[in-house]
């Protein structure tokens, strides 16, 4: 069996089929969207729940812990009722597009680089603590000029999200619906193969996802090596 | 080297320590003590380990708060600026820890490049501008903070064991850099336990024991006549507990 | 601040952009220009290819996309009745009549049939090769306690099942039946594992690749008659749905060359679909 997923994996790639192509940079984009969209989101907020003392930060962090553990399944039905008809944003007609999946996956990986974030944050902070504070440095500012000097963990960080988003199935499948040529992703084309039987392909399509994963994280490897090399 | 001249204040703020104490976690570490700095010289703090030189030097540039007590500038509160035994460089190269330090302090972007290598060169860091200021040697690091703190423009320097891990081609190097500030006007508040360094440095000399303040008189003073059987030891290099 | 931002923000979209070449032309969106309607349909028939065979087709008469999603026929019901489908292809006749008669759609109509089979290990250890009837087939299962996965999940052929079972009058519960809450496809994969029997639609079964030693081991009662059947939507409940071109859909599906096209679909040689819209109506 895993000889046949082998090699169908191979004759996948190698005749550079069409619409495995379209599923691949289909679930690139989405994935790819999502986590820089979270990252948008998550380095700073995570960053300033490291640095800001307020009643309720302990539940906060307590809150987005917790999620960090989120089913992709919990999250993809609340995208799905919030975007339905029914839903508050139904009228947006986003249900069933990429769109909505790359929402998902914000909301799936956003736990995690908030938390990761907050706690690579918290680290630094207590070694530039004493000096930000002699220079009179404002928590504000502190915010970019700690994010920036975490860049190397906060690389590993936003590779975490970025492994959530390509490996989970249980969002997309609810808010994307798996239609062929406009949601079909990775994830869920797995699912559909498995579901008829198609082994051999749904572990070949396995395979070429885990090799893209590998790839984009040594892109990233050699990005943090070359940043590490050039600036310590 | 004009540029680098830093304006003399007309007037030395003075500060003010009325029965200032600090505890954590219901221990008394330092206190309850009163003096006075003032004038524009270099003082020493001295003492063994933990007798809360640093904690002594924390309380009197702001960045903690002491349990009870008081502390005040007399005058205008000073432009200061402070030197820690561990560097705490930006994982950035030696320039842009020099331009990070003039950003926040709010000087135009076109204007910070050329203060950095000015300072950088003062310092002698003109060869190391850009590498990353964490790979660079300990005396290299601390030159780089105190080229760091010139940027600031400070009134008050305050050094905490600034050359307690180097060796002594970069202690000597330091010990420049820190005349080059008092040359300047800007008063120095240093704390040390190498005698040597204090003989070479101090105008005066605050002593410290137990989190006491025991001593507080012109360098002369301090290393001829300690008043203190503590400080006569400290002097006589005997190992204190 | 601008400038610590920047290099992070120009990493990032480089990184984005040398990662994702292909993104630049976006194969999916070229073809997007066309209309498309939303269809909720079951696994059945997309697991089976159904759709790949005859949408083109479609789009080449109507020039309509259908974007189909393919889910539970509980599912698919639910999907519609919040709004989210422009039509429904399911096979649940009564469940069907009612959702009309509750208004949310206003019209049924049959399409075509196949039928359920009941599959199970090769040695058939409960004998309903030889059965006279499914309820007999159903009732020598029971009575051997040999293993019966139900889908579980409340699609079109796990109320089949349901009824089948009530038809029988037998209480199917005890250790051998075991409720996996899962689609045809995953529970045909885990009757295999197992050797346990179960009830599958044609469709899926012929095009189901992962048999093992499972086999078909009963069919042809009346009783197991799969009717599948379009529904259109209510135009006063959902007024945002695509109602013109989802029925155009419809229409075409009981076309004759809609009905052409579902009978000339074969798997293996084997037709899957019977066409039956002309018979009914």
């Amino acid at each position: 069996m895993s000889d046949s997923a082998f090699i169908t994996a191979l004759q996948l790639i190698a005749n550079f089929d069409p619409e495995l192509l379209a599923i691949v940079s289909l679930s690139l984009r989405v994935s790819l969207s999502a986590v820089i969209i979270a990252a948008f989101i998550g380095l700073p907020l995570g960053a300033a729940l490291a640095l800001y003392r307020f009643p309720g930060r302990a539940i906060i962090i307590v809150v987005f812990n917790a999620l960090m553990g989120l089913p992709p399944v919990v999250a993809g039905l609340s995208v799905y009722l919030l975007l339905s008809r029914a839903g508050p944003l139904g009228e947006f007609g986003l249900l069933f597009t990429p769109t909505a999946m790359i929402v998902a996956q914000v909301i799936l990986i956003l736990p995690i680089l908030v938390s990761l974030t907050r706690q690579r944050i918290e680290e630094l902070h207590g070694e530039y603590a004493e000096q930000l504070s002699s220079m009179s440095v404002s928590k504000a500012r502190r915010i970019p000029t700690l994010l920036w000097d975490a860049r190397l963990a906060l690389i590993t960080v936003i590779l975490a999200g970025l492994g959530r988003a390509s490996a989970e199935v249980g969002a997309v499948m609810i808010v994307g619906g798996n239609i062929d040529g406009v949601t079909r992703v990775m994830t869920t084309a797995i699912v559909l193969e498995t579901s008829k039987g198609n082994l051999a392909l749904a572990l070949g399509l396995g395979l070429i996802l885990m090799l893209l994963v590998a790839l984009l994280n040594g892109m990233a490897y050699l990005i943090g090596e070359g940043t590490k090399r050039s600036l310590g | 080297m004009t540029s680098l001249s830093l304006a003399h204040p007309t007037c030395m703020p003075r500060l003010h320590f009325h029965d200032v104490a600090y505890q954590a976690a219901g221990q008394l570490l330092l206190g309850p003590l009163s003096l006075q700095l003032e004038g524009n010289h270099r003082t020493l703090i001295m003492g063994p380990n933990g007798a809360g030189k640093s904690l002594l030097m924390r309380l009197a540039h702001g960045l903690v708060k002491p349990s009870s007590g008081h502390l005040h500038w007399c005058g205008h509160v000073p432009r200061q600026a402070m030197v820690f035994q561990h560097p705490v460089l930006l994982r950035r190269s030696a320039r842009a820890n020099l331009e990070y330090a003039l950003a926040v302090q709010g000087c135009p972007r076109n204007r910070r490049r050329q203060r950095a290598m000015e300072a950088l060169e003062h310092f002698g860091l003109a060869n190391v501008t850009r590498r990353p200021a964490r790979v660079l040697s300990g005396g290299e690091q601390q030159r780089l903070a105190l080229a760091r703190a010139w940027l600031l423009e400070p009134e008050v320097l305050f050094l905490d064991e600034p050359t307690s891990a180097l060796d002594p081609a970069a202690i000597r190097a330091v010990e420049d850099a820190i005349n080059t500030f008092h040359h300047a006007g800007v008063r120095i508040v240093m704390s040390s336990h190498d005698l040597h360094q204090a003989r070479r440095l101090a105008d005066d000399v605050i002593f410290l024991h137990h989190g006491k303040l025991l001593e507080h008189s012109p360098a002369d003073t301090f290393f001829q006549v300690p008043a203190t059987v503590q400080a006569k030891a400290f002097i006589q290099g005997e190992l204190m507990d | 601040m601008t400038k610590t931002w920047l290099p992070v923000l120009l990493g990032i979209t480089l990184a984005a952009s040398f990662i994702t070449p292909a993104l630049a032309e976006d194969p999916v969106s070229t073809e997007e220009k066309a209309p498309f309607i939303t269809l909720a349909s079951t696994t059945s028939t997309e697991n089976s290819g159904l759709f790949d065979a005859i949408l083109p087709q479609f789009k080449k008469a109507r020039g309509i996309d259908v974007h189909v999603v393919a889910v539970g026929t509980g599912q698919a019901f639910e999907m519609a009745r919040r709004g989210d489908a422009d039509s429904l292809l399911v096979h649940d006749k009564t469940a069907e009549e009612s959702f009309v008669a509750e208004g949310y759609a206003t019209e049924r109509d049959d399409v075509m049939y196949n039928d359920f089979v009941l599959i199970g290990p090769k040695d058939d250890p409960a004998n309903i090769n030889s059965a006279e009837s499914v309820t007999d087939a159903l009732a020598r299962i029971a009575d051997s306690e040999a293993p019966f996965a139900s889908r579980g999940d409340d699609s079109g052929t796990n109320r089949a099942e349901l009824r089948l079972w009530e038809a029988a009058d037998i209480q199917a519960q005890g250790e051998w039946y075991r409720e996996l809450g899962s689609g045809m496809g995953a529970t045909l994969n885990t009757a295999a594992a197992m050797d346990a029997y179960t009830l599958s639609d044609r469709a899926t079964w012929v095009s189901f690749d992962n048999r093992q030693n499972l086999d078909l081991l009963y069919a042809g009662d009346e009783a197991l008659f799969n009717q599948y059947g379009s529904l259109l939507m209510s135009p006063e409940k959902y007024p945002h749905l695509k109602h013109d071109l989802a029925a155009q859909w419809h229409q075409w599906l009981l076309s004759d060359e809609g009905q052409q096209a579902i009978a000339d679909f074969r798997v293996k040689g084997e037709q899957l679909f019977f066409p039956n819209a002309a018979t009914n109506k």
